[in-house]
């Protein structure tokens, strides 16, 4: 398989970025995306040329590391998947394919397509817990969970803090990242001692850095791990408790 | 400088030896605590458990990772569960039962009173983490789910899913995050550690490197603690992260710390085959498949017909064939050789013969497609992402990987590496597992080290240090290690090398795989040690590394961690050649039974081997292991 692959390289924060366009032959089915990029970035470093910074770590799926926009989509053509799981096989002959960051407001430009995505951390830093000190557990069946509650808690959970909710929504949102931690914690009976506190707190510093929901749906398209956008709606439903209870 | 191995075990019964030993230790008061700096390497499991925990005791911490946020870490990607001595079940299990699997599973090779101590503290980890609101598997009735899993024959295995690694994980990041949010933990991402400074025989601080802006910077407190994690990616391909290396625990052993087992390495049965030279990382597929699936390969050798039109008498189920009590449970070590064998003896499946297949048909066919799949589903779904193939209706193929490495900085009872003030925690350790690690173990013993151990015992070290400021980070101490950093970090640049980074790396992994994989010889290991210094030598001279060192340089970060591996390969190969017998995850093709299995000697390697670093040939050192609780005996799962 042939591509041409059209890529947005970057040297730095303030410096100017364009597309560069690079031909990769030689592509078996059985590639991912990522490793196309390896292979490309051996051929530029045998070119004396600089290769291509990406972010990658696990590479299967759970560490959210990765995340590239793949012809417009966050995470490329295949619902419910990092890419890093994307293979080539999606892919055909002769595609010209564009790549590039995960461009948003709240995700400054580090390099090529490595973006800083630390706001995630100062949301869960706000709040993002249950406050439990080591030590201090009873035991662990003291705290029966309905299963559904358990169930829903850990769909929300799955949430890998890849950013592809941010990147997709036209707002440049972060709602579905934290309504997934606020989901997960608020579901479970040893997350309603701080829930409004935790709510409220989350919320606002979500908006500190991040535009605002309008129901595109762009988001939750985009997950790689397939979290609804009900849990969009159980947080605005909390924070309006959270504002009304404080 | 000398080296000693006291292991500081605790006189007194196994079952009182942790109770004393937390009697014993010093204490540092609670309002006295805040006068100590601790600092923190890594951020999973291990690490950031410790740090979230020393924090709430009232330490000042400071972490670093190289990731770009905590949440980061490898330990995100463990799957299968984590054990722990409930015995919610009610089939059996104790305390006492989960430490003798954990020495037995480990073949006789770890230390007795380290290993009860992991299954004391087992359950605390179950309550701490559900109490943070990790959303473990629960039954209908609200209470906790429990199966068995890889080698066990109680169901004492905690899980979240398929995704029991991200959910402790993000259970200990968000417990470090909030205690960010105190001021009492100062977290430093994209940044990693270069090296850990000794001076007066003891440890005083790290030198990192911010990985943006290329600054070189050193940070000075009482005490530093490792949790970076293993070193299985010397292999090249390997189950971990691809930014998973050694180069934190190999500066410190340079630094003097012991380097314990390096040979004990585990290589996962179930991972996916590689498909072509490309091929970046392996991925592991869940051991947990192996409760519901059959493991087989064609009768015939070089049999190239499909798998659904092999007939059932021509199939050999070589698992359920070889060892009928365990069937396709059997350790790891176990089943991943006899894989080995399979594909060794040209009974290979798929395209490049290089897998065994793994059949979910029967169970299929008896539980039903709706429960397979929910118990399954995201991992038949990742098979089929990664392969093309639907495990629904062709069984899956799975072939050995590196996986996880028992071996690590050598550690006493309080964690403590042979430089004092410097502590190794988690993969980063070689502690409790001995020459193979049991299934859902290794969150079970991060947690352990980082929330109930480490922040215990570390204090009997600090407590006599009140009043002292640790080293100023302007001391020549510090400098001088910061100016090696530089002056490597100028080498590299400076070269214009032959190839990449990625290159060396991957002709690294083969030799070390061929030679100190799941088979090994002497005159093989010999030879790769030859090959190792002569390719290492080609590296340091002709390794390419291009761009700068003030914006991010991935193979610059890249050139430094495989460095290090090969220093750290070549210390494998030589623990392997000195250790004349087969243990666990280390099987030396000269010491086997009659039908192939693993043959201890207990009479000449009863033995932790301690290497002492020296620029030179390094020096053994060996801590002799002494079992009065649990009788050695040949492993047997017949």
């Amino acid at each position: 398989m042939r591509l041409t692959l059209r890529i947005w390289r970057q040297a730095g924060p303030d410096a100017p970025g364009d597309f560069e366009t690079y031909d990769v032959d030689g592509i078996s089915e059985e590639m991912s995306f990522l490793e196309l990029l390896d292979v490309l970035n051996e051929r530029l470093i045998g070119e004396g040329r600089e290769p291509i910074a990406f972010d990658s770590d696990c590479r299967e799926g759970i560490c959210g590391s990765c995340g590239l926009m793949i012809d417009g989509q966050a995470h490329g053509p295949q619902r419910g998947t990092a890419t890093c799981q994307l293979h080539m096989r999606r892919f055909n002959d002769g595609d010209v394919v564009t790549v590039e960051p995960f461009r948003s407001a709240g995700f400054p430009l580090v390099k090529d397509l490595v973006v800083d995505r630390s706001a995630f951390d100062r949301i869960i830093e706000a709040g993002g817990y249950i406050s439990a000190p080591t030590g201090s557990a009873p035991d662990a069946n003291l705290i029966p969970v309905p299963k559904d509650d358990a169930d829903r808690a850990m769909d929300a959970a799955a949430c890998i803090a890849c950013g592809a909710c941010v990147a997709a929504c036209p707002n440049g949102a972060g709602q579905l990242f934290t309504a997934a931690k606020l989901a997960h914690l608020n579901l479970l009976p040893q997350g309603q001692p701080e829930r409004s506190m935790r709510t409220r707190a989350m919320v606002e510093e979500m908006e500190r850095y991040f535009g605002s929901c309008t129901n595109h749906r762009e988001c939750e398209a985009a997950c790689p791990k397939e979290i609804s956008i009900d849990f969009i709606a159980m947080l605005h439903r909390d924070y309006r408790k959270a504002r009304r209870d404080s | 400088m000398t080296l000693v191995l006291d292991s500081q075990v605790p006189t007194g019964s196994i079952q009182d030896a942790w109770d004393n030993h937390r009697f014993n230790v010093r204490l540092v008061n609670p309002s006295n605590k805040r006068r100590f700096k601790i600092i923190v390497v890594g951020t999973g499991l291990a690490g950031a458990s410790a740090a979230a925990t020393l924090a709430e005791l009232g330490y000042e911490v400071t972490v670093f990772t190289f990731h770009d946020t905590p949440r980061r870490a490898h330990s995100i990607a463990a799957q299968g569960g984590i054990n722990a001595a409930k015995d919610y079940r009610n089939d059996g299990d104790s305390i006492f039962r989960l430490f003798y699997d954990t020495i037995k599973g480990g073949d006789f090779r770890s230390r007795e009173a380290n290993v009860y101590r992991l299954a004391q503290v087992s359950n605390e980890i179950i309550d701490q983490a559900t109490a943070q609101g990790v959303p473990f598997a629960r039954e209908y009735g609200g209470l906790l789910d429990n199966r068995s899993f890889g080698g066990a024959q109680v169901s004492r295995t905690f899980y979240a899913r398929g995704q029991t690694g991200q959910q402790l994980l993000l259970g200990a990041y968000q417990a470090m995050m909030r205690q960010v949010a105190a001021g009492k933990v100062k977290l430093h991402t994209r940044t990693e550690m270069l090296d850990v400074v000794v001076h007066e025989g003891q440890a005083r601080g790290v030198v990192v490197r911010n990985l943006l802006t290329g600054e070189i910077s050193s940070h000075s407190a009482h005490a530093v603690v490792l949790a970076t994690g293993g070193y299985s990616n010397a292999f090249y391909l390997s189950t971990n992260a691809k930014a998973s290396n050694a180069t934190a625990i190999w500066r410190a052993h340079k630094r003097g710390a012991a380097f314990a087992n390096p040979c004990f390495t585990q290589i996962h049965p179930t991972c996916i085959p590689p498909s072509d030279e490309t091929q970046s990382k392996l991925t592991l597929m869940s051991e947990s498949l192996r409760n519901d699936g059959r493991i087989w390969v064609p009768l015939k050798p070089g049999d190239d017909r499909p798998p659904n039109a092999i007939p059932e008498d021509e199939r050999d189920y070589f698992l359920e064939r070889r060892y009928p009590a365990f069937g396709n449970l059997v350790p790891r070590d176990v089943a991943s050789r006899a894989a080995k064998a399979m594909v060794d003896a040209n009974r290979g499946v798929g395209p490049r013969r290089n897998g065994v297949y793994l059949d979910f048909a029967d169970a299929i066919s008896r539980l039903g497609m709706d429960v397979i799949r929910s118990r399954y589903g995201n991992l038949f779904q990742m098979y089929e992402r990664i392969t093309g193939e639907d495990p629904y209706e062709v069984p899956m193929r799975i072939y050995p990987a590196p996986h996880y490495t028992m071996g690590g900085l050598w550690v006493d009872y309080a964690l403590m590496t042979t430089v004092p003030g410097l502590y190794a925690i988690g993969e980063a350790n070689f502690s409790d597992h001995g020459a193979n690690r049991l299934g859902a173990s290794a969150l079970m013993q991060g947690l352990a080290d980082g929330y109930f151990i480490l922040p215990i015992t570390i204090g009997d070290y600090l407590a006599p240090l009140l009043g002292t400021t640790p080293l100023d980070p302007g001391h020549e101490a510090f400098a001088s290690a910061e100016a090696e950093v530089r002056e490597w970090i100028r080498h590299f640049l400076e070269l214009d090398g032959e190839h990449s980074v990625d290159w060396f790396h991957r002709e690294l992994g083969k030799i070390l795989w061929e030679a100190c994989g799941m088979a090994r010889n002497g005159p093989a290991l010999q030879q790769a040690m030859g090959e190792i210094a002569a390719l290492h030598e080609r590296f340091r001279s002709g390794v390419r590394v291009l761009g700068d060192d003030e914006t991010l340089n991935q193979s610059l970060e890249k050139a430094g961690r495989v460095d290090d591996f090969f220093e750290v390969a070549q210390l494998m190969c030589r623990d392997a050649l000195h250790r004349e017998e087969s243990c666990g995850g280390h099987f030396r093709e000269e010491h086997q039974t009659p039908d192939g299995e693993a043959l201890r000697d207990d009479d000449n390697f009863a033995y932790v081997a301690a290497w002492e670093y020296t620029g030179g040939e390094p020096i053994l050192h060996k801590e002799p292991l002494s079992f009065q609780y649990v009788r050695p005996s040949q492993r047997s799962y017949a």
